[in-house]
């Protein structure tokens, strides 16, 4: 299981609680995630479903590489942070 | 008579304006904070959208079916996942169209035979439907897999986008959307075929043997005449354009003072000889001649314009409109027009005056009256 956290200014828009889900990749990990809570899935992902542009996400404190795929690896017990890329203004 | 009532989009909120007693105030802001950049009111069911665009969130889209007291987040249009191996064409600019939502810049309600139905057209230049009120949404395949549409370019974005669609009150097969840059396409089929129309147009931006290509022009902004919607008008990036025959051809009106430049234009729903603008120093500068807020104002169908500036301001004023922020009432009386400076001005009499409802609201994308 992982636990996702999300950055408090998205949750004006939507409610994203913190949460533990199971996933081996950040993809995986998402789609548990956004099952629970599809609305904020287009919050996140764009409708290709990569990472939005101005999203930045973070596993263990390291940015990940794979904004298309989402296919860096988390492993048990790790932390996703979801935040904004100070990009976005 | 129902109280008159206008939404404003800002990068602030969106405003609503309405005329009591003898006065215009703001009545309700929703969304405040947040990026509205359209609105748009049904007439057939009441309904308001209101088109946000977050940022780092995406873009969304809300209706409210009590007038706005009350909103409610609905389907976003989404594109489609790009086929395996398929390379898109790269434009003038040499960024291909991504397939992915970047702006709503157009909503039209369907015709009075269709209920439930609307369009929305967005930037990379994806045309969207949907049949519910905007539950759901499906892009117009026959539009975007035309091999002429990735030959669009961004004016002004990144990315081409649909600034205009006009559904043919007569007919509802009849569209007419206006794209930055990519001319006139006009529907006669309800979507399942469509052809430029912007012969007449000219792009002084291309290289000569090319100013007269159908698809690399840039209107700004498409009206028609409800009463006789095959009147057209653009303010297109070249200046003033007018087509009498459904957009099958388009003529040049030249000569307009102070400038025949701008992005805003409104039609008259009564009278086919009516139309207004609201023009600006062309094209690199854009901001209003010798900082006089004026909007230009034809009655005889492009034949003379007359410049209105009574109760604009005329001194240092540097107010840009933007191409969704003039509208008029179904009267033809009454029109709003929003500024990028955030002042909004309301007319009663068909442009002749004008009143400052506030000069002190966020920037201003669009405004949009109610109609019955």
């Amino acid at each position: 299981m992982a636990t996702v956290r999300f950055t408090r200014n998205i949750q004006r828009h939507v409610t994203c609680p913190t949460l533990e889900v199971p996933g081996a990749t950040l993809r995986e990990v998402f789609d548990a995630y956004f099952a629970g809570n599809e609305r904020a899935r287009g919050y996140v992902l764009d409708d290709g479903g990569r990472l939005r542009h101005h999203m930045a996400a973070f596993i263990d404190g390291r940015q990940i590489d794979d904004r298309e795929r989402l296919s860096d690896p988390v492993a048990p017990g790790a932390v996703v942070d979801i935040v904004q890329a100070l990009s976005g203004g | 008579m129902t109280v008159p009532r206008c939404h404003v989009s800002t990068r602030k909120g969106l405003f609503t304006i309405e005329r009591g007693a003898g006065a215009w105030s703001i009545t309700r802001t929703r969304f405040l904070g947040d990026n509205v950049t359209l609105a748009l009111h049904d007439a057939r069911s009441g309904h308001l959208f209101a088109a946000l665009n977050h940022g780092h969130f995406g873009v969304k889209l809300h209706r409210s079916e009590d007038g706005g007291a009350m909103w409610k987040e609905i389907a976003a249009p989404k594109y489609p996942p790009k086929p395996e191996g398929y390379v898109p064409k790269a434009p003038a600019e040499g960024v291909p169209a991504d397939w992915s939502l970047k702006l709503i810049w157009a909503l039209a309600a369907g015709g009075p035979g269709e209920p439930g139905v609307l369009w929305c057209g967005t930037l990379p230049g994806g045309l969207f439907r949907s049949e519910d009120n905007g539950d759901s949404w499906t892009l117009n395949r026959p539009l975007w897999d035309d091999p002429r549409r990735e030959e669009w370019f961004g004016g002004g974005a990144d990315h081409p986008g649909i600034h205009s669609v006009l559904v043919d009150p007569r007919d509802a097969r009849h569209v007419t959307i206006g794209v930055s840059c990519g001319g006139v396409w006009t529907t006669r089929d309800g979507g399942a075929n469509w052809e430029p129309t912007a012969t007449g147009m000219r792009a002084e931006f291309m290289p000569p043997e090319r100013q007269f290509e159908p698809n690399v022009q840039d209107p700004h902004m498409l009206a028609h005449c409800r009463a006789n919607p095959d009147v057209m008008w653009a303010q297109h990036h070249n200046g003033i354009f007018k087509s009498a025959d459904g957009a099958r051809s388009w003529t040049e009106i030249t000569g307009v003072q102070p400038s025949t430049f701008g992005f805003a234009v409104a039609a008259h729903p009564r009278d086919e000889g009516t139309a207004w603008f609201v023009p600006a120093v062309k094209d690199e500068t854009r901001y209003p001649a010798e900082g006089r807020v004026v909007v230009t104002r034809t009655r005889d169908g492009g034949r003379t314009f007359e410049t209105l500036s009574q109760g604009l301001p005329q001194h240092h004023a540097y107010d840009l409109v933007y191409r969704h922020a003039l509208d008029v009432d179904e009267t033809g009386d009454w029109l709003a027009c929003g500024s990028t400076t955030g002042s909004l001005w309301v007319s009663e009499d068909g442009g002749d005056s004008w009143e400052t409802i506030s000069s002190n609201l966020p920037p201003i994308y669009a405004v949009c009256f109610e109609r019955p």
